[in-house]
Order: C-alpha cells, then structure tokens, then sequence
C-alpha cells in the first residue's frame, strides 16, 4: 500500500492513517515506488530541463565574461564561435566591491528593498482594510468587490499604460493638480516621483489580491468566537485584536511572504511604467534585465550574476521568515 | 441585508425585520454614521480602482494622438475610429493568434504535468520527497533574472527563438512549480480512503489517479488551468525578449509597439488596450470566484 503522509506543514484536523514503521515502509515501499516517480518523473524532466539546466548555466555564465560581443551568434552565412573565458569570481567581486559599485548594485539593492517593503505593507494594509468593510453587511456589497477587484482582473501590461497616460507631462494627474493650484511633480522624469508614481501604480495593481484572500479568512472565521466575545463585553477593537487578527493568521502569512516574493520580483510594472528612461527607479529584476537585454553590448555575464545575487537574497529571507515563522509556533499555509 | 447572492452566506445572519427605527441595534447591524463612513471609503476605493480604466476608454475615444492631453476636446468629437484602425490596419490579430497559442499551449502543459505532480506528492512519500517540494518551492522565487539570460542562450542553441514552443516551454519553467503547489493542496483534500476503495477494487494506481481522483478534482483542475491562463496572457518580460518577429507578438508585446521613442500612437493603444482589457476581464470574472477559493484554500487549509 501506498503511504499516506501527514502535511510537511503540521496538524491536518481530518487524521489520517498513521504511518507505518521504518521496516514496514522499507518492505511494502521500494517496489511500490515506481510509479510515483513515474508520475512525477515529466516534472523532474520538466523542472530538469528547463529550470536547473538552464540555473546550472546561467552559474556558470557568471564565471565568465560573456556579452552579445563574443558568444556564438550567426550574422548571415558567418557563424562566430564564442571567444569568452572563465573570469572566477570577478563578475560578482565587481558588483559587490568593484568601482562605483554603489551606483551599480548598492543604491538599485537599497530601493528595492524600501520598494518591497512599501509594497508589501501598503498591500497589506489597503488590503486588510477593504476586506474588513466588505465582511460587514453592506448594501451593494457585492457590486463593492466587482469593482474592486478590477485592477487585478484587467491585465497589468494594460493598465500599466493608462497610468502612463495619466501621469504624463499634461495628463489627466497634473491637469488635475493645477486646477487646486497645487505643484505638478513630473512624474515620469523625476527620480524621486518616478519611484512614487511606480509604488503607487504597483500598489493599485496589487492590492484585490490582498483584499480577496484575506475576505476569504475572514469568512472562514467561526461566527461563535464572536458572539461569545460579544457576550463577554469585548470592545470591537478587542474582537478585531483578539479574534479577527489571530483568525486571519495563517492567510496572512502566506499572502505576505507571496507578496514579498512577487514586489521584489515585480518586472512588468516598473518596465512598462519607464522603459529605459529611468535608471534609478530600476529595482533589482529591471536593472539586471536593462544590462541583459536593454543595451548595447548586452552584458550577459553581470546579468546573470544579478539573477543569483537575487535567488540568494529572496532564499536567504524566506528561510529566515520561516524561522521566525516555526520560533512563533505559526506555520507557513503551504 | 446583505445584497449578496453568492457569498456564503453571513456567519449566523438574522434577517433584520424591517423595523421602526430606533429600535435596539441587533448584532452585526452598524449604526448609521458607520455604514455611510463604509460606504464613503468603499466609494473612495472603487473610483481609484475604476478611473485609470475608465480614462484608457475615455481617451481611445479621440481620434488624435495628443488628445490625451486635452481630455476636454473628445466630447466633441468621439468616434470610434481608433477601433476601426486598429482592427483593420495593425497586427491586431496575429498578436491574438499569438497570444491564443501560447497561453493554450502554456496552460494544457502546464496543467498535465502540475496534476499528476501535485498527486504524487500529495499521496506518497517516496525518497526524494522532500527535496522535490523544496525545489518545486524555491522555483516560484526565481526572479525571471535569474533565468532569462541562460534561457536565451539555450533557446539559441536550440533554434527557438522567436518560436511558439520556445515561449510555451518557458513560460511552463514558472506555472508549473506553483500549479504543482495548488493541485497538491487540492487533491489533499480528497479523501485518502478514496483512493483505497479504488485499489481494493483492482484498480491500478495510475487508474486510481485516472478515473478517481482527476473527476473529482475537476475544481482544482479548473483553478490551476485559470491561474496558467492568467499568468500566460500577462507575461511581458520572456515575451518580449525571446519574440522578435512582429507578426509573433502576443498582446503583451504587441501594446508596447504603439509606443516608440519617436512617435507615441496614444489613442491607437488605448484602443488596443480596450480591445485586450474587456475579454480579458470577462474571463477573469467568470472564474475568479474558483480562482480564489483554489489561490487561498490550495494552500491555506491549516
């Protein structure tokens, strides 16, 4: 027989079987096991072939000095072969240490970090509230959440170009602004209100998806917790405390690592918001793209190294969130 | 009081009788002043959602491309002429052909081997458990640096560029892991037993899976293939990098064409947009409802 497990996440309310002991799993095991690899075998190759295959190489670019300058490309009947070498750790020591490194890595790392974190808390927080108001009994409820949850149903890559146009020298914002006779930042030159405009359309795109999965804990909350809360004389701020926020706790800690790992990823918004136009609103993904694909000669290398910079600052926060998660005794919901 | 027709129902909701007024407040009723307070920010909150749409369709009503800047002069002159343009003149349609390709592609992929995934490790344990959910977990971190540029590489080496399947493949390296994810806290929650009854009568174990378990996780199936869909349509960074020939450009890559450093074709995108925004819409709507119960229950069921 096949074995049932126990989530690796900890208590299932409907118990299953236990599992059986070691040599019992070792005798009724190995020859049962081929075909869960059987069936997990197309992702393995999957996974293999197009994710570790191509981390495994894009390791190794690193190491080298690759640009569209000498890799093997073919223009017309010639085909060049590629000419770079392996440079060590010299792509990473240059990031990290190498001259104006602060203007490379250090200042785009620092944003994105204050990017991730105003997202994500702004997510949160507008999120929260909006689930809140729609969990009572509202006349038009329903119509409420249709449009809210617009910004997510409309694809970003068209949204993103009606921010455009609003933000724009003379758009719908700044004429708006003038009328109160108010000062007309332009939003899309300036870095300071580049980096506004980009949280602020990454704010309106990303919080219906807050808003929906936190209405969704809030409707799985146990109606009886607060009607005997009610009925031990708790204040609305204490229900909120005391029954709404542990309620929502497991939703909200996994909606919030999601959101940290798709603001710090986040490509479309700041990409289709500016272009190449501003290299310091560029957030890490962008910036590493822009020295990918976005110039000329492509620096393959240096992007590439980016990439893993990245993978190891996102893994290095997600075991940490974990930790802090398991010292909490709160369990990540996956 | 609630107008809802398809929420669950309120927890404990007492119909309010339509009473005198100043009648003692039964519980989960708001006083006056807070249900306008709600409704004041609830109407704040759905203008600011709706407007940045509601100018794209406003504005690809002008027929010039500087009538952004005079929002006023469209009311004169409204026409739908852009629309016109756009469906006849641009390569609105191959881009949708594009776009159908590759999001089909991507998600019939995607959901096969997601499924049969998310089943294996939902129901087994096998050495190599561990490190395959573990894998599966940090793939969805990948920032699309950290692949795109080896994935440009190798689909040189394999002549993909420029290919529906080359987009197709790549697109899967980032629904794959997470539908793996979904799926398999879908089918957690079907009954173990089920598949027992299903062995205890003869059936093998990929008929178990077959026969059993897909019928019965037709919801799951549905969340996963809605999630792929979505995600597919609005991939911009691989589209417009690994696409270069213009009668390959999905929408995501297509919209961007109106917009060079020259010349900025405003009113025709905002049609486009339109164009691209309503079905895309629609579509979420009809499924959003699965969509989220699949996005939160999938993994949040404690």
């Amino acid at each position: 027989m096949t074995v049932a497990i126990d989530r690796a996440t900890g208590k299932r309310r409907g118990e299953r079987e236990p599992r059986p002991g070691p040599v019992q799993r070792l005798r009724n095991g190995l020859n049962k096991h081929w075909y869960a690899y059987a069936m997990v075998a197309p992702v393995a190759i999957v996974l293999g072939v197009l994710v570790l295959y191509p981390l495994a190489y894009g390791l190794y670019l690193t190491l080298t000095d690759a640009t569209s300058l000498n890799t093997a490309r073919t223009i017309g009947v010639n085909e060049i072969d590629a000419t770079y070498k392996f440079i060590g750790l010299d792509n990473y020591a240059d990031i990290l240490w190498g001259p104006t490194a602060y203007d490379r890595f250090w200042s785009h790392f620092l944003w994105t970090v204050f990017w991730t974190a105003a997202c994500v808390t702004l997510h949160y927080g507008l999120g929260l509230g909006l689930a809140l108001l729609l969990n009572q009994k509202l006349r038009g409820r329903t119509l409420y959440r249709m449009i809210l949850v617009l910004p997510w149903a409309v694809p970003t890559f068209v949204t993103v170009f009606g921010w455009r146009f609003m933000l724009a020298d003379g758009g719908i914002i700044n004429s708006g602004l003038e009328l109160l006779h108010l000062p007309t930042p332009s939003w899309l030159e300036d870095t300071f209100w580049q980096r506004f405009s980009a949280i602020m359309v990454n704010t309106w795109c990303g919080v219906p998806f807050m808003m929906v999965s936190l209405l969704g804990g809030l409707q799985s909350i146990d109606a009886s917790l607060y009607e005997a809360s009610e009925m031990d004389g708790a204040s609305a701020w204490q229900r909120f405390r005391y029954v709404t926020l542990p309620g929502l706790r497991s939703v909200s800690t996994t909606v919030v690592l999601l959101g940290v790992i798709w603001t710090f990823n986040q490509f479309a918004i700041i990409f289709l918001l500016f272009g190449n136009t501003a290299p310091d609103a560029q957030i890490l993904v962008t910036w590493a793209y822009h020295l990918g694909f976005g110039q000329q000669p492509r620096d393959y290398a240096q992007s590439a190294a980016y990439g893993i910079l990245l993978l190891s600052i996102l893994i290095v926060f997600t075991s940490f969130y974990r930790r802090w998660l398991n010292r909490n005794e709160q369990q990540l919901a996956i | 009081m609630s107008t809802t027709t398809v929420e669950t129902p309120a927890p404990a909701a007492e119909r309010r009788p339509a009473g005198a007024p100043g009648r003692t407040r039964r519980r989960g009723e708001q006083s006056r002043a807070a249900a306008l307070a709600s409704h004041a920010v609830l109407i704040g909150a759905s203008l600011t959602a709706l407007f940045p749409i509601a100018w794209l369709v406003f504005l690809s009503l002008g027929p010039d491309k500087d009538d952004y800047l005079h929002p006023g002069r469209i009311w004169d002159k409204m026409t739908f002429d852009n629309y016109a343009f756009v469906l006849q003149d641009t390569g609105f349609f191959d881009w949708l052909k594009s776009t159908l390709v590759v999001v089909l592609g991507t998600t019939l992929i995607g959901v096969i081997v997601a499924a049969s995934t998310g089943y294996a490790v939902s129901r087994m344990r096998f050495p190599g458990y561990r490190k395959l959910m573990w894998v599966l977990l940090v793939t969805q971190m990948f920032p699309i640096a950290v692949l795109i540029v080896p994935m440009y590489q190798i689909l040189s080496d394999l002549q993909l560029i420029d290919s529906y399947l080359g987009l197709i493949l790549v697109n899967c390296t980032t629904i794959v892991p997470y539908c793996a994810w979904l799926m398999k806290g879908y089918f957690d929650t079907i009954p173990f037993e089920i598949d027992e009854a299903g062995r205890v009568d003869g059936l093998t174990p990929f008929g178990t899976f077959a026969r059993l378990i897909l019928p019965l996780a037709k919801p799951g199936l549905a969340v996963a293939a809605f999630y792929s869909f979505l995600t597919a349509f609005g991939e911009v960074a691989f589209a417009s990098t690994f696409m270069l020939s213009d009668d390959k450009y999905t929408f995501a890559v297509g919209l961007q064409t109106f917009v060079s450093e020259h010349d900025a074709q405003r009113n025709l995108m905002a049609a486009t947009a339109v164009l691209i925004a309503i079905p895309a819409a629609l579509f979420f709507y009809l499924v959003q409802k699965n969509l989220v119960t699949g996005l939160t229950a999938g993994g949040t069921k404690g």
